[in-house]
């Protein structure tokens, strides 16, 4: 891709994004009662803060002569990865567990450590 | 052109993400997952990002919601659950919580607008696999490091949940 033609996208349009997709996952991580439903809310905020370090490594990619900037970024958005496989699997042998126990995942039925 | 490409990935991870929130049915929630995945993967190869763009298929849309698939499929739930559990103070509150810790980056964002948009200087040296993995064991070695055992933590932790005796 040329370059040049990478200035179009303004990077404060992808911050929006950003900023659109985690208003979406906190609604979902907020109303949803399925487990496995707020588990994939949460994926969606941790890819909008991964787009958030992407909005940002483009724009100080720009205003650096090298792009260590730009590099840090995306090494970042890498390890915001790896966390979420290794909450994704043990968030889900937490609730395997749970329906073993409670023969639900429904989050508002499991409360005996609320009161 | 690339703006239309970008406005039309944004619109697809837009759509999809609601279409993960909002329908009942979690095998629907996680295909529209999916689709909203492959988006971000378009909108990280405009960036000039091809490596995270590749990870991301592969980790997130290849690994990840596979087992969540997985997890649904061994489920096998057969309740259907209510949205919004019948309160409709909390989903208000909720919902406004929401809209306001995404206005506020949307703020954030009008804000920065005066500055014009970047060009990466060298997109393609700083977004492929070489540059990163140089990075990842050179500079970020230490993290690498602390990544992996994060993993085998999370791997030994996951089985050790599942076991079936645990009460």
């Amino acid at each position: 891709m040329n370059p040049a033609e990478l200035v179009a996208i303004p990077y404060t349009w992808v911050l929006a994004l950003s900023a659109v997709l985690f208003a979406i996952g906190t609604v979902g991580v907020l109303l949803r009662r399925n487990g496995i439903a707020i588990f994939l809310s949460l994926e969606i905020m941790l890819n909008s803060a991964n787009l958030a370090f992407a909005a940002f490594a483009f724009r100080f990619a720009a205003g650096h002569s090298t792009a260590a900037a730009a590099l840090n970024g995306q090494i970042f958005i890498f390890f915001v990865i790896a966390v979420a496989a290794a909450e994704a699997a043990v968030g889900l042998a937490l609730f395997i567990a749970l329906y073993r126990l409670k023969e639900t995942i429904d989050v508002d039925r499991v409360n005996i450590l609320r009161w | 052109m690339v703006t239309y490409v970008f406005l039309a990935a944004a619109a697809v991870a837009v759509v999809f993400a609601v279409l993960t929130v909002v329908p009942r049915n979690p095998m629907t929630n996680v295909l529209s997952l999916v689709v909203m995945f492959f988006a971000m993967a378009a909108i990280f190869a405009l960036l000039g990002m091809d490596f995270l763009a590749a990870i991301q298929i592969i980790v997130y849309s290849g690994a990840i919601l596979v087992l969540f698939l997985f997890v649904i499929m061994l489920l096998n739930l057969r309740t259907v659950e209510r949205f919004g559990s019948g309160r409709p103070f909390q989903a208000l509150l909720g919902t406004l919580v929401a809209a306001m810790i995404g206005g506020l980056v949307l703020a954030v964002a009008a804000i920065l607008v005066p500055e014009r948009g970047g060009v990466i200087p060298g997109a393609a040296e700083t977004g492929t696999a070489l540059p990163i993995g140089r990075a990842l064991v050179g500079s970020h070695l230490f993290v690498f490091e602390f990544i992996s055992l994060l993993l085998v933590a999370a791997i030994v932790g996951a089985v050790y949940l599942t076991k079936r005796e645990l009460r």
